[in-house]
């Protein structure tokens, strides 16, 4: 069982976040490894724990020249990774991503595909059902438990409603979401062994793509961003035991209560 | 360029369209534009409906026979496309189908799609508004490249309004063979019960996040919202820490609610937290740290423990009846 896990290096979240000259997101800080991709990694290894054979590699693009974010998944678990880094790919969107993605995920020719439901940076969330276009797969988005039985992959799929139990024959591209399964801390053996695997990385040139990538490819244009409406903070109160009043007070004011 | 052509995504629900689907329906017909929409499975008994939202025609895939909708429908649109032409946009709602429809789509036509979008207007063309940085900015877009611009859309970006339309022309447009792709079915479906109004309805929402330290507290949030007739919510913190269910969840991944009051408990305010409820009219917020970014928005703070709090809260609404 070969698992690709899709991640991506994000500047972190917890840092005050801006957009550069050109509208792109400013990525020039640390970047981490997203979160929301330590479920896809963690869930990988579960799974080709439990076929007792295979290997998982993670496929990540953007800059090569801060590699954390991919040592972390390494360091969990993975076997290698491909990096597809090109100073072209700066500026391309979801689709461009996909196109770079599925032709680098080819190279590994896996019997699943795992991937988050949405990247915390750019959140655009259709890259990987556009992987699975692209691959010529069936896909399976907003996981909230994968098995794999034989040459089937089980999946409880979060709905509007509930859950809809899904299954499709492998290959199969599928989304996970955050709190599917527990990820697990690197350890130190871990950490140390990362550093040894093998991290491929290929420019845009290496995988035979062109025009499709940078702003010219994405085909949309940033017109203008502008400050958002903002709410004015209203009163506040420092609990002295009467909260719970003042609130009821507050609730009658606008005749909820 | 005049926008003379707009498709819409239209999904069914047990008994009408989905709201969304109505708001971008509503939001389409505002350019003057020929408006029509695409649904699947008992969608199409809903075309009085579709007619009077603005949709002239309703293009019915059919039934999916299991299928999760993205393949079909999307490939049901490409069949359209080569047939019909393609129109000026295509724009679909923001949920669990819709963005595999987009996904798809975009792949199948090589076109680019713009997602996330909370407001549209007409520039000789459609702008796309997309909210940024937890909604402190704005940022607008458009498409440079050829028609149709796949464009997703939030719910709640638009008021759903009647257009007293006449019933939609349903109009058969079948998916034809999916192959491989369309290989995902559905075998079983759960529907979770819930009691009390949707949280995505509600008029009063009281949601929980971190602050109410372990899974077993949030029990406080759901007592607080059932006695004021409204629904529970979570922050994406304690859903990933698997407390409370995805489908809790209020925020940029989750669902985006504007009730007439929000009651944001142990709640920070992280910005993908507060894309999903700044647009409620009234925001109550209880957080022990006075410099709790939720308190930049909120209308009434209370710098609390919501432990202490919450316990008061539903004695005193219990002691009114």
């Amino acid at each position: 069982m070969n698992i690709v896990v899709c991640v991506k290096q994000i500047p972190d979240p917890a840092a005050p976040q801006s957009f550069d000259g050109s509208h792109n997101l400013n990525r020039s800080g640390k970047l981490i490894l997203d979160e929301a991709d330590t479920y896809g990694v963690e869930m990988a290894l579960q799974l080709v724990d439990k076929a007792g054979s295979g290997e998982v590699t993670v496929v990540s693009m953007g800059s090569a020249a801060d590699l954390a974010g991919v040592r972390n998944a390494l360091a969990m678990g993975a076997a290698k990774a491909i990096m597809v880094s090109d100073d072209a790919l700066r500026g391309t969107d979801a689709l461009g991503t996909a196109k770079v993605l599925a032709e680098a995920i080819k190279r590994v020719n896996p019997d699943l595909v795992l991937c988050a439901t949405e990247s915390s940076d750019g959140y655009t969330g259709t890259t990987p059902v556009q992987v699975a276009e692209l691959l010529g797969l069936p896909s399976i988005t907003f996981a909230k438990s994968v098995t794999v039985d034989g040459a089937t992959v089980k999946v409880d799929r979060q709905t509007e409603a509930g859950y809809d139990e899904v299954t499709s024959p492998l290959p199969c591209v599928v989304t996970v979401t955050a709190g599917v399964v527990e990820p697990r801390y690197a350890s130190f053996k871990g950490i140390m062994a990362a550093k040894s695997k093998p991290v491929e990385i290929l420019s845009i040139g290496d995988l035979g793509l062109g025009a499709v990538t940078g702003p010219a490819g994405a085909r949309q244009q940033i017109i203008s961003v502008v400050a958002a409406e903002s709410r004015a903070a209203g009163e506040k109160h420092v609990d002295e035991g009467n909260a719970a009043q003042e609130i009821i007070t507050f609730l009658e004011s606008i005749k909820v209560l | 360029m005049a926008i003379s052509n707009i498709w819409v995504v239209v999904e069914p629900g047990a008994s009408g369209l989905t709201t969304t689907s109505l708001e971008l329906l509503t939001n389409a017909r505002t350019y003057g534009a020929t408006v029509s929409a695409i649904t699947w499975e008992n969608g199409a008994s809903f075309a009085a409906q579709a007619g009077e939202y603005g949709a002239s025609t309703l293009f019915d895939v059919g039934s999916l026979g299991g299928a999760l909708p993205g393949v079909p429908v999307a490939s049901a649109i490409v069949a359209l496309v080569a047939s019909q032409g393609a129109p000026d946009a295509i724009l679909i709602p923001t949920s669990y189908d819709g963005r595999d429809i987009a996904g798809r789509l975009s792949a199948r036509l090589d076109r680019p799609v713009l997602t996330n979008v909370t407001g549209l207007s007409d520039d000789g063309g459609l702008v796309t508004e997309h909210p940024a940085f937890g909604g402190t900015q704005i940022v607008k877009a458009k498409f440079t490249g050829e028609a149709p611009g796949i464009i997703v859309i939030r719910a709640k970006s638009f008021a759903a309004e009647s257009g007293g339309g006449s019933a939609a022309n349903v109009v058969s447009a079948p998916a034809g063979d999916t192959g491989a792709t369309g290989a995902a079915k559905i075998t079983t479906t759960h529907v979770e019960e819930r009691t009390g109004p949707q949280l995505e309805e509600a008029t009063v929402v009281v949601s929980g996040g971190r602050g109410l330290g372990e899974a077993a507290n949030y029990v406080l949030i759901s007592d607080t919202a059932k006695l004021l007739n409204g629904a529970a919510g979570a922050s994406r913190a304690i859903v990933d820490a698997g407390w409370v269910p995805y489908s809790a969840q209020v925020g940029q991944t989750g669902k985006t609610v504007k009730p007439t009051v929000y009651i944001a408990c142990g709640i920070s305010g992280a910005t993908q937290h507060m894309v999903g409820m700044k647009g409620s009219k009234n925001i109550v917020a209880i957080n022990k740290d006075p410099e709790a970014p939720i308190f930049q928005m909120a209308d009434f703070g209370i710098v609390g423990d919501v432990l202490k709090v919450l316990p008061e809260l539903i004695a005193a609404l219990k002691a009114r009846g």
